[in-house]
């Protein structure tokens, strides 16, 4: 399997990362963090059409590019290196995917243009107070109603759900266990008894809501009872996808981390030419280079439809999940005090690393779901 | 004349095969056919052995030779490491003598570079060469030299300048191994087995032909043998089993597998065998608990990404990209790769990890993972001195300040004890 890049992908690499340093400074990124919404319409639209992101794995059928998770996670690992904010993975990893993996040709055709085209931003409501990231863990109940369902209960954490137009919502059939009867639904944004409630996320440049369902009507997405096949691929993908964004920030630590040691002098010399600066950057690299080919490796097996991508998608989103929290941790140390302060950019991917290390599940939930694959 | 291509050397070497190869051939006969035709060691100089091939091109001739199950020249041992060197820096008699011979697996070399006194620090050396009359005498100690009471031929590191500064007083020669002032004395290790060797040289002698580059110019012929040895050049890594086919050019293949390949037989072990994870979880329950479940899924997850970061390496060689800095991580990767899995291998075993030899798991095999693993984190340049390398040459951190290079070395401090 081939998982280099070739050099039209390393062009287009280096142009969104020249883009994004200039569209996307960290100072834009700690503008946009303080406000409740978390990105910007108008902004985010500027950088969409310039670009085409949310297009890039939409197939050319519904209005996209129709590029593979390859050029979709270039792009994620880029943005993470930037830590862009902006409604992305949310709207294309999860709710583009949930669509393309459980939606009918009406529904795609419906659905997938605004996507597209940066007019829709969407998301995947399917964590619950429970916690679990698996669909089998979901309670909330899917009564038929009319013409289609009615949604009750409560979804946690959701990404940008407080500001998606579109909710793309994991329920089950009421009476149903396991993964049977689940079903996907998607809920306008606005619809009515839909409560939405902005969080207080940790990690402010990636923001989480709380919705409350109370007789919400849904329309459903694919065949009733039978998402757990689509949902569970959605949840595979955006591991692999999640994982190449986190790389992205990882890296950036990394190589901010030995700028700083070689600008910061102490007894007379750069802390850079210190062993214990050396290895522990050494060490850091090593890390990251491992995470980042696993990462790459699982989007190329996703592009092949490689048997085993499962397994490798919690492989990478183990390593990554690792990897990216202690690179934080020694990018933090290395930068010593002014590294713990509010003003040193450091901080915004020490937290952007610990929301990505538990979203999705952390690395030994993934460990074991990789062995799960393995010790058959 | 024809584009040089994939498809171009895959027919030449095919139809040269076809016309050439036989089994029943002695080895050393075999050999020097596939020497002189230039498709045993392709990438070298036309004029040596050779056919000037891009190194690219070479696993093309190498999946031919292995398509007609033919023999390809000696290439395990330190023998590869002295005809890279010898096709850097040597003379042309040095190539007349030697590089023919080293394909054909008749002689047999060794590396005579660490000390008691310098192991990490190589270029510490205190062996003396004083020129006496027109030969070199050699006095000194060296140590984890493989193979030595096996070899031929010594490539050899020592001080001929003591007022020079420590790298530039050094010079390198081919020693004769097999002379009375030359004295081996193997060396046993924490798992029992003595793949090393301790030389002894006393008054040895090197004629002067036998120099390599000039007077004082031996750390860079130094550097040339080193780089090929952290390239894993050796050969050991892809060398098979041999075949069990009858035929004369087997069996002898087969007997120079088993003498060459002694000294090496607990080398997989060091690697931490992570191949026997998945099976001896199996084997014991161990994968029935949860706890062991995560440290397998850890030493799987580093594995597999250390593998794929090679591949990732090779990748950008092949499309003619300068590499990353992917390339330079294999090594400590496999160290941490290692322990890991040795901890996870007794960890498997529970209180039969406390046994050893037939008594014990695997009938010793996986005791000797665990003896075996501490090696991998020192041979070939320690963990620490791999990570000084990748700090200074990828990250481009400054190097620490040295005392040992602005003075004559004879007053740089060294090992009293050692």
């Amino acid at each position: 399997m081939k998982f280099s890049f070739s050099s039209e992908q390393e062009e287009f690499r280096s142009n969104l990362r020249r883009f994004l340093a200039e569209r996307s400074p960290t100072k834009e990124v700690r503008r946009l963090m303080e406000t409740d919404a978390g990105w910007e319409r108008d902004g985010w639209r500027a950088i969409n059409t310039e670009l085409g992101l949310t297009a890039i794995r939409i197939p050319e059928a519904y209005g996209g590019h129709g590029f593979g998770f390859g050029e979709q996670c270039i792009v994620l690992e880029e943005m993470g290196r930037a830590v862009v904010c902006a409604p992305f993975f949310s709207t294309t990893v999860l709710a583009a995917g949930a669509i393309l993996n459980a939606g009918t040709e009406a529904e795609k055709q419906a659905l997938l243009p605004g996507i597209a085209a940066g007019d829709t931003v969407a998301t995947l409501a399917w964590v619950e107070a429970n916690g679990r990231w698996d669909g089998a863990g979901t309670t909330m109940l899917a009564t038929p109603s009319g013409d289609g369902y009615r949604l009750d209960g409560q979804k946690t954490n959701v990404i940008d759900g407080h500001t998606a137009d579109v909710i793309v919502v994991l329920a089950r059939t009421p009476g149903s266990r396991g993964d049977a009867g689940l079903s996907l639904f998607t809920v306008s944004g606005d619809a009515k008894g839909l409560s939405r409630r902005s969080l207080k996320a940790m990690d402010p440049t990636r923001k989480l809501a709380r919705l409350t369902f109370d007789g919400v009507h849904a329309t459903p997405l694919g065949p009733a009872g039978g998402a757990a096949a689509a949902f569970e691929r959605t949840m595979v993908e955006a591991a692999v996808c999640l994982s190449n964004e986190m790389v992205g920030g990882a890296e950036r630590l990394r190589e901010d981390s030995v700028a700083y040691a070689l600008l910061r002098v102490q007894f007379g010399r750069q802390i850079a030419s210190f062993q214990s600066m050396k290895h522990k950057a050494a060490d850091m690299l090593m890390e990251v280079e491992l995470a980042k080919s696993a990462a790459y490796y699982a989007a190329a097996a996703l592009d092949d439809g490689d048997a085993d991508v499962a397994a490798t998608a919690s492989l990478a989103k183990a390593g990554a999940s690792d990897t990216y929290i202690q690179t934080a941790v020694h990018a933090v140390q290395i930068h010593g005090g002014i590294g713990f302060t509010w003003d040193n950019d450091t901080h915004l991917w020490f937290k952007r690393a610990k929301s990505s290390e538990v979203l999705l599940g952390d690395a030994g939930y993934h460990r074991e779901l990789m062995m799960r694959h393995w010790a058959a | 004349m024809s584009e040089i291509n994939e498809a171009s050397v895959r027919a030449e070497v095919r139809a040269w095969l076809a016309a050439n190869w036989d089994p029943n051939l002695g080895l050393v006969e075999w050999r020097l056919k596939l020497a002189e035709s230039g498709w045993g060691n392709p990438h070298w100089p036309s004029r040596w052995y050779g056919r000037d091939l891009p190194v690219g091109l070479v696993p093309v001739v190498e999946e031919e030779l292995k398509a007609v199950g033919a023999i390809g020249v000696a290439k395990a041992g330190i023998r590869v490491l002295a005809a890279a060197t010898i096709l850097a820096h040597g003379t042309d008699m040095h190539k007349e003598k030697f590089l023919l011979r080293i394909m054909t697996g008749e002689d047999t070399w060794c590396q005579l570079f660490s000390e008691p006194g310098s192991g990490s620090d190589v270029a510490g050396a205190v062996t003396r060469a004083e020129k006496r009359g027109n030969q070199w005498v050699v006095n000194g100690q060296k140590v984890w030299t493989t193979s030595a009471h096996k070899a031929h031929w010594g490539l050899l590191l020592a001080r001929t300048d003591w007022d020079a500064v420590k790298h530039k007083g050094l010079s390198y020669f081919i020693i004769d191994m097999k002379q009375p002032g030359v004295d081996v004395h193997p060396l046993r290790q924490m798992n029992g087995h003595a793949s090393f060797n301790q030389v002894f040289m006393t008054d040895a002698l090197v004629e002067p032909e036998f120099l390599v580059a000039d007077v004082g110019d031996g750390w860079a012929v130094t550097t040339t043998t080193l780089m090929h040895e952290r390239r894993g050049a050796d050969g050991l890594r892809t060398w098979g089993q041999g075949s069990s086919r009858p035929e004369r050019a087997y069996a002898e293949e087969r007997e120079e597998i088993a003498t060459t390949m002694e000294p090496y037989k607990w080398y997989p072990q060091r690697a931490g065998r992570v191949d026997l994870i998945m099976p001896r979880a199996n084997e014991t329950g161990g994968i029935n608990d949860p706890v062991m479940r995560q440290e397998i899924a850890k030493v799987l997850t580093m594995s597999k990404a250390a593998e794929w970061t090679a591949r990732r390496a090779r990748t950008a060689q092949e499309q003619g990209r300068a590499q990353g800095p992917e390339g330079s991580l294999g090594k400590l990767a496999s160290s941490v790769i290692a322990r890991a899995a040795a901890r996870v291998h007794t960890a498997l075993s529970g209180a039969d990890a406390m046994l050893t030899g037939d008594d014990s798991p695997m009938n010793g095999l996986i005791a000797e993972i665990f003896v075996s693993v501490p090696a991998t984190s020192i041979a070939g340049g320690t963990d620490e001195i791999q990570r000084n390398i990748i700090a200074e040459r990828v990250l481009k951190m400054p190097k620490e300040p040295r005392e040992d290079t602005d003075r004559p070395f004879r007053d740089v401090p060294r090992n009293t004890v050692s």
